[in-house]
């Protein structure tokens, strides 16, 4: 098994599923990878969780209410907050990807490309509103760290970009 | 305890939270929402690595301590933070300055660190990396747009490189510990790191159509706790709810 690699029960997937990310509602934490594994061992599931960012603040919030939603299905926890292997965008599913765009959030491009979008002013990141690529960089850092901000020369509608991270 | 890499990963911690409290107290003050928002969203970055630091040390150290007492209940000279990050925020072309001359090591050191033999900073290394990298594009950018920009903004940002460039030469001097973390492979080795710093930093600045400031005097004293009269003051607004209502929780 690669260390890049899940490790989840299959039968605590269901559960942890419902648990959304506290500041994209729309995202599971599975669609957006910050579950790296989850084992039951002598009756208690051992939760591992690997923030986004460094100072993402949902992190304590997603712990609390992964606890929560195993405490329903009768399962007590423990959660442990793990930095290695990093977190990347590249772990965002493609389910997540597409929770994304129809939340109002570009999803985010390659690696190559995101430079080209922030640092060289190029037009490739797609409107979520109506798909047009005439779109401009407003800002570096949108909402959150994890966002830039865009606006779409078409609509005229401004909209965030999920930044790739890897 | 392990008192050597303790005092190593403060040195590292250090210039992140002081810098990290900089950028927070622009919250609202920033000259654009843009700038602002960025601002906070590094600042941001920068204590979530530094949380990472401190629960580490606060591991190394034992009995009981934790990140909130090695954030908030130490003296000015137990900082060990360069002097480079403590400096004020004169105008927004001095903000955007130390960051880029900070970014520019950050990014360097953060590079070297995740070869450390030691997991848990190689670890915190390889996270932290990959936000460095965002800030260092938008304090490299805003250099630019400042150098070539408005003859107002110009001036202000040659200024500015030109009062803290004093400051860089410490970001490549060697602490005792640094030494003997080195010898273990489990720190950076700073020394190395100078000329490739100076010749990104350079280019940067001409590409901008700034001058390279030409004076050799250099400023030094943070990374052994001697610091300039700006890090009371930080300490005293940073520190000001734990040192008023000790032990507090959120």
């Amino acid at each position: 098994m690669l260390e890049e690699d899940q490790n989840i029960e299959t039968r605590l997937i269901p559960i942890l599923e419902q648990v959304s990310d506290p500041e994209i509602p729309v995202l599971s934490i599975m669609d957006m990878g910050v579950v790296r594994s989850a084992i039951i061992e002598n009756g208690i599931v051992q939760v591992q969780i690997t923030p986004t960012y460094s100072g993402c603040p949902a992190m304590d919030v997603i712990g609390e209410d992964i606890k929560k939603a195993l405490k329903e299905a009768n399962y007590e926890s423990n959660i442990e907050l793990i930095l290695a292997p990093a977190w990347t965008t590249d772990w965002i599913t493609p389910r997540g990807r597409k929770a994304l765009e129809d939340y109002g959030i570009a999803a985010p491009l390659d690696a190559e490309a995101d430079k080209a979008v922030l640092l060289k002013g190029k037009r490739m990141v797609k409107c979520t509103n109506c798909s047009s690529q005439n779109t401009k960089l407003i800002s570096q850092f949108g909402s959150t760290a994890c966002k830039a901000q865009f606006k779409c020369e078409d609509c005229l509608e401004p909209f965030d970009y999920f930044k790739c991270f890897k | 305890m392990k008192q050597n890499l303790y005092k190593y990963i403060l040195g590292i911690a250090d210039n992140s939270l002081i810098l990290g409290q900089r950028m927070g107290a622009l919250t609202g003050h920033g000259p654009s929402l843009e700038t602002d928002i960025a601002c906070t969203n590094i600042s941001l970055d920068l204590f979530g690595q530094v949380r990472n630091y401190y629960q580490y040390a606060a591991k190394l150290k034992g009995d009981n301590t934790t990140e909130d007492d090695i954030a908030f209940l130490r003296k000015e000279r137990e900082y060990f933070n360069v002097l480079l990050v403590e400096q004020p925020d004169t105008n927004f072309a001095y903000t955007i300055a130390r960051q880029f001359l900070f970014d520019s090591y950050h990014f360097l050191f953060l590079t070297e660190l995740q070869k450390s033999y030691d997991i848990t900073l190689s670890a915190i290394a390889k996270k932290s990396i990959k936000e460095v990298s965002y800030h260092k594009r938008f304090s490299s950018d805003w250099i630019k747009r400042l150098g070539d920009g408005t003859e107002i903004s110009h001036e202000n940002i040659q200024e500015a490189i030109n009062e803290l460039w004093t400051y860089t030469d410490e970001l490549f001097h060697q602490t005792e510990e640094d030494k003997i973390m080195v010898k273990e492979n489990i720190g950076v080795d700073v020394t190395r790191l100078k000329e490739v710093y100076y010749d990104a930093v350079n280019g940067i600045l001409k590409e901008a159509t700034l001058d390279i400031p030409e004076s050799k005097w250099f400023q030094k004293g943070g990374k052994h706790g001697i610091h300039t009269e700006h890090l009371g003051y930080i300490l005293s607004d940073l520190q000001y709810m734990q040192r008023t209502y000790p032990n507090m929780e959120w």
